[in-house]
């Protein structure tokens, strides 16, 4: 196994305030399906950012598919954190789709057959193809959520990036986009940013733990001492069963 | 409305007006689409105001007016996106402060040149019943300018306005796209100061746009029935302030005004009473 995306020491603050991000060092191999945890605050969408090109590491490195995460961004499906400015944008749910398609269809004019084969495509595979006409601000946040992930996987990635998936979605839902992205993990890596660990640990294949520094990666089940580690104080855990989808929420 | 409607068959003037309100609306359609959509009605405000201060030094300077609002509305554009770019956190001050700078420039010179200041009058208020011919073949022109740009574009520009970060991400060059937008409200400035003046810019601007957006479901609509609400406005301006001899951009400005606050009113009465019923609508498998 190759290492897709790779941090050497990364160090990171914004302008003002404490460092965000210490000495870093994490390598996410291909196929993976990595969950990131930590509490708000602890640097995760940062560390995402960092990956996406978006921000530059103060000191260290960030690589990602051998080169620069410049380079390597249209290999990256991104889902950002669900979005409040889309509820009375006039678009459609297939517009918002075929946006993904930018940077693999030409800039000019409007977009080919071939890019419509795709978005139908993914908007079968994410379960939203019937509501394709439909105002994208009439959506549930978890059919959204849905055209967001279509939106990323339009564009092909081998990297799919996705910042709290479920954070404005009920659990039920949370267990069928979850469902999902174990399906998309057979044919790309995954990076999921959380708060919920008990939750994604029924499906990622490790964890890594952030909080300002990376206390811990390590395969998935993670024990009752890490957690108070990484939150501070003692956290009830309640075993979640992924199987019915009506499981107890703590 | 009948003795009007006889002036429009007899009089030149009246027909370059409806003319120059049907091309303007055009511009207001596209442009102010843009402006709703990602809020940047500040930003449209700052430009058209910093305008008079061009209009100012080139009336001086005894150039044409029209002339020197282009260069200052291109450039004001350019600046302000700028800012908007890179010092986002002192937006607004900077913007505020570039907008007053703009005004008092364009004071200072026009009460420096000779003669009665009609003119100022003019630029502040609008002018659409003094539309010369040649304006309306240059507002003609940046229409098709605006028209072209966007039709090429379209994707980029629906790309900037509904999730920057995500368009950044695909490889589009937004820092680009969002000048080519302000350059875009620029041109469109100048369009409406010659309709309505610098004054009521931001009206005709954002207003049938606004309309539009609260039924429109996809940008293109809500850009084709924002021109259709301009041009209904002119027109309907322009035919109300006949008869009185009442200042048409102003009148224009209120019709505009007017119907948006009946339609917001309109449609929070509807959402209210009426959103149960849509609702229950059938949709596909609800995750």
């Amino acid at each position: 196994m190759t290492a897709i995306v790779e941090l050497k020491d990364v160090s990171f603050s914004y302008d003002v305030g404490p460092p965000a991000l210490e000495r870093i060092s994490l390598a996410v191999e291909e196929g993976e399906f990595l969950g990131m945890v930590g509490p708000n605050g602890g640097g995760k969408s940062t560390l995402l950012k960092l990956v996406l090109g978006l921000l530059k590491p103060v000191s260290g490195e960030v690589r990602v598919a051998g080169g620069t995460p410049h380079a390597a961004r249209r290999m990256i499906g991104y889902v950002p954190q669900y979005a409040r400015y889309v509820r009375d944008f006039p678009i459609s749910v297939e517009e918002t789709v075929l946006l993904g398609r930018l940077g693999a269809t030409r800039l000019l004019g409007g977009y080919g057959a071939a890019d419509r084969e795709v978005a139908r495509r993914v908007m079968g595979e994410t379960e939203v193809l019937d509501l394709r006409r439909r105002p994208l601000g009439t959506l549930s946040g978890g059919q959204v959520q849905r055209v967001l992930v279509a939106r990323a996987l339009a564009g092909d990635p081998r990297i799919l990036i996705l910042d709290e998936p479920t954070a404005n979605i009920d659990l039920r839902a949370e267990t069928d986009i979850f469902d999902l992205f174990k399906t998309l993990n057979q044919r790309m890596t995954i990076v999921v940013v959380s708060h919920d660990i008990g939750f994604i640990s029924g499906y990622v294949t490790r964890v890594a733990c952030l909080n300002r520094t990376l206390l811990c990666h390590q395969p998935v089940p993670v024990g009752p001492e890490m957690i108070e580690r990484l939150y501070g104080t003692q956290v009830q855990r309640i075993p979640h069963s992924h199987g019915g989808g009506h499981g107890a929420k703590p | 409305m009948s003795a009007f409607l006889e002036a429009l068959a007899g009089h030149a003037f009246l027909q370059h007006a409806l003319a120059a309100g049907v091309l303007a609306s055009i511009a207001c359609g596209i442009v102010g689409s843009y402006v709703v959509v990602k809020r940047i009605g500040y930003l449209a405000g700052g430009i058209a105001h910093t305008v008079l201060g061009g209009m100012g030094i080139a009336y001086f300077l005894g150039r044409s007016p029209i002339g020197g609002a282009l260069i200052a509305a291109l450039l004001a554009a350019a600046i302000i996106g700028w800012v908007s770019l890179r010092l986002r956190q002192h937006e607004d001050t900077i913007i505020g402060a570039l907008w007053a700078i703009g005004m008092a420039t364009g004071i200072l010179f026009i009460s420096r040149t000779p003669g009665y200041n009609a003119d100022l009058v003019s630029y502040l208020f609008g002018s659409i019943l003094m539309v010369p011919r040649e304006d309306l073949f240059l507002i003609a022109a940046l229409d098709g300018a605006i028209v072209v740009l966007v039709l090429l574009f379209r994707k980029a520009f629906l790309a900037v306005c509904f999730d920057e970060e995500f368009a950044r991400l695909r490889g589009v060059p937004v820092d680009l796209f969002y000048l080519v937008l302000l350059w875009m409200v620029a041109l469109t400035v100048v369009i409406l100061v010659q309709v309505v003046g610098l004054i009521m810019v931001i009206a005709l601007l954002t207003l049938p746009a606004a309309i539009a957006g609260q039924f429109a479901r996809s940008l293109a609509a809500m850009m084709f029935v924002a021109t259709l609400l301009g041009v209904m406005f002119t027109g309907a301006g322009l035919a109300l302030s006949y008869e009185p001899d009442l200042p048409a951009g102003a009148t224009i400005v209120l019709v505009a005004g007017t119907v948006y606050l009946l339609s917001a009113a309109g449609r929070g009465f509807y959402l209210r009473f009426g959103a149960r019923r849509m609702q229950a609508a059938p949709g596909s498998k609800d995750v």
